[in-house]
């Protein structure tokens, strides 16, 4: 099993180098520089500029340039916020972001996994059916509706809860409720189903006719296998959490990593795309070698970095 | 089971609405989604537009109808894309396994590790640049279904190889084995008919998921771009006009729920039908 980690740990460096290499060559071969809005610039300044900002010289040693500072933890300064430093603008929007995303998900995986066990335990029972039509109206509804409706109802007209900015605990609520509502949604309904497809299952029946109690069948045998393809979709929560953080961070005016990455990407803010591009990719790399100990911990027929049984 | 079939019948209807929306909608409006009327801007549903219009004058239900064509153009092909490549490839995976298996992994480890806004802006960047000659909305569509389709066949490919893994361990792939048959007649005979269910459901819920990216990306500003129409634009602009004119972010919204909620429901549908272990 440790052996199993390691290896996994080894394989996701390479993926951070790729993705990081690939993000370097797309955005040097889209078409503009980072300088081409001031049109009037003389030559010779714009060779300072772009000696400034390490854009002289062949796209190889740029490259090489970029992977050494990358090593030392220097993402260079940004394009467009003057005199700033990309690690400096991330050290200040990643914690906002992960904080908003840590409560969106522990809010998704508690509030879902326990809508679909007591959905799934009692079967087309009224709980069952609330939870099936709560789910289904939670993932027809993007994050910008819940979000409208939310600061709508309960910030404007009961004036209850901030509308945005992020000032304190108070101001997490409605942004994480809204970046939960969906991950949350899906959850439960991938619980449920996976509760009910268990609970079908031929080594449940053996356990019941062995005269094991409901509530060890449930945690042992019923939860676990449930569990199993809540992880599967661990990625896909983790991206749907991403993906949801630029509408939710736009909408509550939050400070975080979405607000800044979409713009820098129309400003062709090189440096801060890598910068958060690679920060995401670090994230969804750690996540998945959680997931697959996790599974491998979870279901013992599936050691994947062994291969052949 | 009665139930269930009512509510998929409501899902078709709501998907029938959609398309004669997205067919019909700037007909019976009377409008192109982009004509201005600034004498007539801003105003509340009436008899002359039925949904109001918009801050430039523009007919909400002759947008709303441009939006539901984007959305079904992107959701149709963003699916496609994704079921053809995850397909294969997990097939793949899941059925060399060892090495092999561990490297594609890895490949898609790389894709998923890849933040898929970040793909999704950078391909519809590149494809401007690629088809210069071809009209905005085509070219941002045209990206918008290549970026979901690449981002969708991941979670394909791995749904396919785990079931393929799992197959692989059942006493009946066994008993192929034990008969003699050859490896592409049990992977594809024995096999993908088995899991065959849970790759159609699968698919059947990307076409919503792709509706959601789009207009989630249109609504942040990085996919279908004004004048033209998608309802995450329509919803973008309601949004900042929410207090004094509800009725701007209320109809894109209702028609995004609908069309969501509708696609879901026949997914549900096709699930308790083709998904052995949910069969009564």
């Amino acid at each position: 099993m440790i052996r199993y980690v390691a290896l996994r740990v080894l394989a996701g460096l390479p993926v951070l180098w790729v993705v990081a290499t690939l993000t370097f060559a797309l955005l040097r071969f889209l078409p503009g520089g980072p300088f081409d809005k001031e049109k009037t610039l003389p030559p010779e300044i714009l060779r300072n500029l772009e000696r400034r900002y390490a854009l002289d010289g062949s796209l190889g040693a740029q490259y090489a340039d970029y992977l050494g500072r990358l090593i030392r933890g220097d993402l260079g300064p940004s394009y467009k916020y003057v005199g700033r430093d990309v690690t400096d603008i991330l050290a200040d929007a990643l914690p906002v972001s992960i904080e908003l995303g840590l409560v969106a998900l522990v809010i998704a995986l508690a509030g879902g996994v326990a809508l679909g066990l007591a959905a799934g335990a009692r079967r087309d029972s009224l709980v069952d059916r609330a939870v099936g039509i709560a789910s289904l109206l939670g993932v027809s509804a993007p994050s910008f509706v819940i979000g409208a409706a939310l600061i709508l109802g309960v910030a404007l007209h009961l004036d209850w809860l901030p509308a945005g900015l992020w000032e304190g605990p108070i101001y997490a609520v409605l942004p994480a409720l809204t970046l939960a509502a969906l991950p949350l949604a899906y959850i439960a309904q991938l619980t449920r189903a996976q509760v009910v497809a268990v609970m079908d299952q031929d080594y449940v029946r053996t356990a019941r006719a062995k005269g094991v109690s409901e509530g060890r069948v449930r945690r042992h045998h019923v939860l676990r296998n449930a569990l199993l393809a809540v992880l599967t979709y661990f990625g896909p929560l983790l991206a749907m959490l991403l993906t949801g953080s630029f509408v939710v961070e736009r909408i509550f005016a939050i400070p975080g990593m979405g607000r800044f990455f979409v713009t820098a990407v129309t400003n062709r803010d090189y440096p801060l795309v890598l910068g958060v591009t690679l920060v995401y990719a670090a994230l969804v790399v750690v996540a998945n070698l959680v997931v697959d100990v996790l599974y491998a911990w979870l279901d013992p027929r599936i050691r994947v970095g062994r291969g052949e049984r | 089971m009665s139930g269930s079939r009512a509510l998929g019948a409501l899902g078709a209807f709501l998907i029938a609405a959609l398309v004669l929306l997205a067919l019909a909608g700037d007909r019976v409006a009377g409008y192109r989604f982009d004509a201005q009327d600034s004498a007539h801007a801003l105003e509340p549903p009436s008899h002359a537009h039925w949904l109001g219009t918009d801050a430039l004058g523009r007919d909400q239900l002759a947008r709303l109808a441009e939006g539901a064509r984007v959305s079904l153009l992107v959701a149709a092909g963003a699916t496609g894309l994704a079921l053809l490549i995850g397909l294969g490839y997990g097939l793949a995976a899941g059925w060399i396994g060892g090495r092999v298996d561990g490297l594609m992994m890895r490949v898609v480890d790389v894709v998923y590790a890849l933040p898929d806004v970040l793909v999704i802006v950078l391909l519809i960047e590149v494809l401007q640049v690629t088809l210069a000659g071809v009209p905005d909305v085509a070219r941002r569509v045209a990206a918008l279904v290549a970026a979901l389709g690449f981002v969708g066949w991941v979670g394909v490919a791995r749904l396919v190889r785990a079931l393929v893994l799992q197959a692989r361990e059942e006493t009946w792939v066994e008993a192929a084995r034990a008969l003699g048959l050859r490896n592409r007649r049990i992977l594809l005979r024995h096999v993908l008919p088995n899991i065959s269910g849970p790759i159609l459901v699968a698919a059947a819920f990307q076409i919503p998921a792709a509706i959601l990216a789009e207009s989630t990306l249109s609504f942040i500003g990085l996919g279908i771009q004004p004048p033209f129409s998608s309802w995450g634009t329509m919803a973008s602009d309601g949004f900042e006009a929410m207090r004094s004119y509800p009725h701007l972010i209320l109809f894109p919204c209702v028609a995004i729920f609908l069309a969501l909620l509708g696609f879901h429901l026949l997914g549900e549908l096709l699930r308790d039908a083709l998904d052995p272990h949910r069969r009564p």
